[in-house]
């Protein structure tokens, strides 16, 4: 049946397996939230005190300190999964606790996906009901399909019937994700006000329905960039509670996920890491931010904002490709001119547009700069 | 009354402690007044104003207020002391007024603590002694501080003085496990529902008051000691008057212990001894929200005055009612908000409050519940909410019967020692800015204009034009005087309130124009305090205006301002970065913004490129000072040489071989480099409009910037069959067309005469027809003499010796030079620009160019048709 094809991933906190299940996530390239973070969930509800929602596995509070990270009575360290405003986390948890669908909105890299899929196992101890949104995403990945063998053999019943996703999560009181909602075409997205307000997905061929249990609910992702792909109706945006997740707030903080990720990256690709790379780190992560925010760190500049979204996670790729570029084409150490094609590549996404915003972003920024001069020569040789 | 223990010690005066605008305590206040009924009302606040309290009673003093007091002599050095609807204090006095209690503030009067704050200058703050503005709005020490009124000198003294103070509030917070002090108080203090005992709250807070002042002591607010002694004296005094049950005091809490301490009439006497004073004025002023809030210069510190205010009135359901007011904003604004929203947002409220630990949903959490629920997760709307709501729009109102407002005394004293009478009458002021009294009075009138007090209106100058001359016409309407009162909450002197009035103009202008424009009155009124802000939003906008044609017609103003800045000696320095800065945007968008205009579009292209030129001629002569300081300058070799573009075409630099090239490197750190770097671009550019190519070509031509050879290649390359017609008339239109003088060039240079006279020797026959009418508009907008003129030349011919003598009137023209006779002038010259020695070979390489050689038969055989239809102005009848 699709249901067991469909949950290859085991659930550690719900089945009895859970040995096959440490198997499974041993073997796995990439494990399961509920899997790879088993020990601390495990911590986190036999400590938990505090009263929880009917079908939560953690109460509210317990799942915030799962996102956020903290030290238990006992001294079980939980680490921090989502490095962010405590508020971001507070609201999203909150709003999963009050019944009402969570959007999650924001760039391209704000670990949107990620913060969904822990919310998920923190709370249900499944983050594997999920839809993933494409522009072909039918009705049935949302409600249901058919087996049509069975549908032929037997007429339609309830063993015909494959349910989506959203179905199992309404049926079992768990929470289900929906990734990329805007990519769904409307009339798609649409079948979820149904599910979301009434809280029930009739099943018309049988004359049945299903209802949600208590504990269900969705969390939707949403890419705020990509404006117009297929723009929620105000309807079903209603029937959300919208957190934006923010680009990192500190530049340190941002260096510091920029240089975690390059090495973890880096080891990955066997490249040498590179003893002053921390330099250019900080460099990309300042020309970054300051093109993003459209001021500079000192907050003295305006500066304009290319079109690229210039988010974290391109800021890591621009560094890794410096890397690349340093350990293969020059003396191994990170250099302005490594990454300045990134860089440029980055920001001018628009031939027209964005190269006036870089070049005023060049002249009026870097080159005033103290300590910046390679980098601004470099700049300017693969610009002109 | 017999259950009025809360802070009452047997046989003491009722003491409530406060937290200044704090609504809760405002609440508990009322209860506690109405339940101890006292017969005398004392408050922390100025004793000066006793008689200003009566006021109180009167419907037209609305608050949001402000007892104002300031030196009688000095308006300009002031304190406030903000009252909101919701201040305890004003509670208080409202209650005690209306019931006829007396009340008499009892806090160190105002004449000494402005002539406290006097020492050294007046401005400089002292270690401990001046109080700054506050930032923790606690029942603290900061609490009722007069507000200094000189602003920006504020946040840094608070930043000083930070390290020494104690925050009461934060210690107890800190105490209870809260790491943000305000959510403290909000929590066990403006959130609490009215308790069976209007007294506990007063006594919980005096006995943990009490208890941080045995640790902390004064806390570093050692002047505290002096305030609290004197209210002890008047505390005494009433005591005295109306006995202890009689006698009701509303103070900051942290001044609770002090008040109850025993200390001797003879000590609290000692303290206050000598105090140096002052004489001052009090009064009311209206005030704002948005004042109150910290944001604000002059900030009483309290971040959300009007989320206070909603809940010092919402009678219950604070939250859903907050939510409501919400949703119905953002309806207002167009913004779907169903009661479903609402509803949604109240449960989220709730529910956050509740996982963060809170007793109830405080502005956070119903910020945050707006923001996901009603505004989808978007900032922008929230911070419409938070202007208009959690700060809010409340303006107070003060009666007429009220003392007049310090800028009106102000304005009356300039009036007096200017000698510039208000009169209702119109007359004409003639001003003369080399006097002092009379640059003096522009300043003044420009000051009264930027506050919208239209007393003078400029008037255009009769007779000289000088800039040192400015003419007003004068006239003073009654209704000034509501303006002036009015503008009085920009400031208590006109110049302090021009400035910010200034600033906050240049932070609400709508375009880059508007804040350039300004610049330009911030100097003409002198108000050199108002410009870093003004300049720092004009950066701004500059820096996101992506319509470089906005940028382009800034420029010019804001380099004249820079030029007449440095004329009237104000330190522009800020003003030369904007103007560099913008330049620099300038250059940077200028070609994609000529690339593909039309025609009408390209022609108004061409007066900006005319503009920027001009202004960075000037911003260069400002920038890199003269040609001797150049070359020691630390622009070094970079520097063009003596100002090549502004002088005189026909006295240009000849074109050295390589000069060209090479001063283009050598000038590139330059901004006139830069630009010509830019000209060069452009006019060499493909997609380029061609009357801004042909522009470009000329301005660059004109700097000396272009060899010759590279002016006739660029136009030929115009003027060459392959391009339209239309597009090479309008090349021609751009070179020649220039400025006042285009046809004067073409007579007076003729290089340029040259240039055209051989491309059009070349055009074929079609094409001379094709082009005719296009630069038939060319020349027909030249001035008859200067047409004939031209004509007169080309039929003429370059030729060298017969030329002279032919044409009488022109002889300094003439084809070739004369060398002797411009040997002749060179010493008179040299004597003039104040050269010595070398000059004589300066001049000869200057004047002595062989130019014309080689080319005479050309521009001869063309002679008679250039010339015949120039001379007519009847290209179509030739043609």
């Amino acid at each position: 049946m699709t249901v067991s094809v469909e949950r290859t991933g085991t659930n550690a906190a719900s089945e009895p397996d859970a040995e096959d299940g440490d198997r499974d996530a041993a073997h796995a390239l990439r494990p399961h939230a509920e899997d790879a973070f088993a020990a601390e969930l495990a911590a986190l509800a036999a400590q938990d005190d505090r009263p929880r929602p009917a079908r939560w596995l953690l109460s509210p509070w317990a799942v915030a300190t799962y996102l956020l990270g903290g030290t238990l009575p006992d001294g079980t360290v939980i680490t921090p999964k989502y490095v962010g405003p405590r508020r971001i986390v507070e609201v999203a948890v909150t709003t999963l606790a009050t019944d009402r669908a969570l959007l999650l909105l924001g760039v391209p890299g704000t670990a949107k996906t990620w913060v969904s899929e822990h919310l998920a196992a923190a709370v249900s101890g499944d983050s594997t009901l999920l839809v993933q949104g494409t522009a072909g995403t039918p009705e049935e990945a949302i409600r249901y399909g058919w087996n049509y063998a069975q549908l032929l053999a037997h007429g339609p019943s309830r063993d015909a019937l494959v349910p989506s996703p959203v179905m199992r999560a309404m049926a079992e009181g768990m929470t289900a994700r929906v990734e990329e909602l805007t990519r769904i075409p409307a009339d798609v997205q649409d079948t979820l006000i149904t599910i979301l307000s009434e809280k029930t997905l009739p099943i018309p061929e049988l004359g049945q329905e299903v209802q949600a249990v208590r504990g269900f609910n969705l969390i939707a992702t949403a890419n705020d960039r990509d404006r117009g792909v297929n723009d929620l109706s105000s309807a079903l945006r209603r029937r959300f509670n919208t957190v934006v997740l923010p680009l990192p707030e500190s530049p340190e903080a941002e260096v510091d996920i920029v240089s975690r990720r390059v090495d973890q990256l880096g080891r990955s690709l066997d490249l040498p890491t590179a003893p002053d790379g921390i330099d250019e780190i900080r460099r990309v992560v300042t020309v970054f931010r300051e093109l993003r925010d459209g001021v500079t760190t000192d907050g003295r500049t305006k500066v304009k904002s290319p079109s690229g979204t210039l988010s974290t996670a391109e800021a890591i790729s621009v560094v890794t490709n410096g890397l690349a570029l340093a350990a293969h084409f020059g003396d191994g150490v990170l250099r302005p001119a490594d990454v300045a094609a990134g860089i440029l590549g980055a920001v001018v996404r628009d031939p027209a547009a964005d190269r006036v915003v870089w070049q005023e972003y060049l002249e009026a920024v870097v080159r005033e700069r103290d300590g910046w001069k390679d980098f601004y020569r470099a700049c300017r040789e693969v610009s002109a | 009354m017999t259950a009025a223990t809360g802070t009452k010690r047997p046989g003491g005066p009722l003491l409530l402690g406060v937290r200044h605008h704090g609504p809760g305590s405002a609440r508990a206040v009322r209860a506690a007044l109405g339940a101890a009924a006292p017969r005398v009302l004392l408050i922390e606040g100025p004793p000066e104003a006793d008689g200003l309290v009566q006021l109180a009673a009167e419907e037209e003093l609305r608050p949001p207020v402000a007892l104002l007091a300031h030196v009688v002599d000095e308006p300009g050095r002031s304190a406030f002391w903000p009252l909101a609807e919701f201040s305890p204090e004003w509670v208080a006095m409202r209650w005690a007024v209306r019931r006829g209690v007396p009340v008499r503030f009892m806090d160190l009067p105002a004449a000494h603590t402005l002539a406290h704050r006097e020492e050294p200058e007046g401005e400089a703050p002292e270690p401990g002694g001046r109080e700054p503005g506050r930032t923790g709005e606690g029942p603290g020490p900061e609490g009722a501080e007069p507000e200094p009124a000189e602003r920006g000198r504020t946040e840094r003294e608070r930043t000083a003085k930070e390290a020494v103070r104690v925050d009461p509030l934060a210690v107890l917070a800190d105490t209870a496990g809260y790491d943000d002090p305000e959510r403290w108080w909000e929590d066990v203090v403006e959130h609490r529902g009215a308790g069976a005992d209007p007294f506990a709250p007063f006594e919980a807070l005096a006995e943990a008051m009490e208890a941080l002042r045995e640790t902390h002591g004064h806390g570093g607010h050692d002047r505290d000691l002096l305030r609290e002694a004197h209210m002890r004296l008047h505390v005494r005094a009433a005591v005295r008057e109306f006995g202890p049950d009689g006698v009701a005091v509303v103070c900051g809490a942290w001044h609770v212990p002090a008040l109850r301490q025993r200390a001797t009439v003879a000590a609290d006497r000692a303290l206050l001894k000598g105090l140096p004073k002052v004489k001052v004025d009090l009064t009311w002023v209206p005030w704002t929200h948005r004042r109150l809030a910290r944001t604000s210069g002059y900030g009483a510190g309290i971040d959300s005055p009007g989320w206070y205010g909603h809940l010092f009135h919402a009678p219950d359901r604070p939250v859903e009612r907050w939510l409501t007011k919400v949703a119905g904003l953002l309806r207002d604004e167009d913004r779907i908000v169903s009661s479903a929203h609402v509803i949604e947002a109240v449960r989220l409220a709730d529910t956050l409050a509740a996982m963060r630990g809170r007793p109830l949903a405080g502005l956070t959490e119903t910020m945050d519940a707006v923001r996901a629920v009603m505004c989808e997760g978007s900032d922008v709307p929230l911070a419409l909410v938070h202007d208009r709501l959690v700060v809010g729009d409340v303006l107070g109102e003060v009666p007429e019967s009220a003392p007049a407002v310090p800028l009106q005394r102000d304005l009356t004293r300039l009036q007096r020692t200017l000698r510039l009478k208000p009169e209702a009458l119109e007359r004409e002021l003639e001003l003369d800015l080399r006097k002092d009294t009379d640059a003096a009075r522009s300043r003044l009138l420009h000051r009264l204009r930027l506050l919208g007090i239209g007393w003078g209106e400029p008037a255009a100058s009769r007779g000289s034009t000088g800039t040192f001359r400015e003419t007003w016409r004068l006239r003073w309407e009654p209704e000034l005087s509501v303006r002036v009162a009015e503008a009085g909450v920009w400031g208590t002197t006109v110049a302090g309130a021009a400035t910010a009035k200034a600033e906050a103009d240049a932070v609400g202008a709508e375009t880059l124009a508007d804040v350039t424009a300004l610049a330009e009155r911030c100097l003409l009124a002198e108000l050199p305090s108002a410009l870093p802000v003004v300049m720092r939003v004009l950066a701004d906008r500059a820096a996101l205006d992506a319509d470089v044609g906005h940028l382009a017609e800034a420029l010019p103003a804001l380099v004249r301002s820079l030029r007449y800045g440095d004329v009237r000696g104000t330190d522009t320095g800020a003003l030369g970065e904007v103007a560099l800065g913008l330049a620099e945007r300038v250059f940077v968008g200028l070609p994609s913004a000529c690339a593909g205009l039309d025609a009408d579009a390209a022609g108004r292209m061409r007066v900006r490129v005319d503009a920027v030129h001009g202004a960075v001629g000037l911003l260069g002569e400002l920038a890199e000072p003269g040609p001797g300081a150049a070359e020691a300058g630390a622009t070094g070799g970079s520097t063009p040489g003596p100002g090549p573009a502004d002088r005189p075409p026909t006295a240009d630099t000849p074109d050295q071989p390589g000069r060209g090239g090479g001063r283009s490197t050598a000038a590139h750190g330059g901004i006139r480099g830069r630009w010509r770097g830019v000209l060069r671009g452009l006019a060499g550019g493909e997609r380029i409009a061609g009357v801004v190519r042909g522009r470009c070509a000329r301005l660059l031509m004109d700097d000396g910037a272009l060899a010759e050879g590279e002016a006739a290649r660029l136009m030929s390359l115009a003027l060459s069959r392959g391009s339209e017609p239309a597009e090479a008339a309008a090349w021609i239109e751009g070179f020649l067309a220039g400025g006042a003088g285009g046809g004067m060039l073409l007579v007076h240079d003729e290089r340029l005469l040259g240039l055209v006279d051989q491309w059009l020797t070349g055009v074929s026959d079609e094409a001379f027809v094709d082009v005719l009418p296009l630069l038939r508009r060319t020349f027909s907008a030249y001035e008859p003499g200067v047409r004939r003129t031209v004509g007169e030349l080309v039929r003429r011919g370059p030729g060298r010796g017969g030329v002279r003598s032919a044409t009488t009137g022109m002889s300094g023209y003439a084809a070739d030079l004369d060398r002797e006779r411009a040997d002749a002038v060179l010493p008179v010259v040299g004597l003039l620009l104040g050269l010595t020695g070398g000059s004589d070979d300066d001049g000869d390489t200057g004047w002595g160019g062989g130019r014309g050689d080689g080319k005479g038969g050309r521009v001869a055989a063309a002679g008679g048709r250039t010339g015949a239809a120039m001379r007519e102005g009847g290209w179509m009848e030739v043609a």
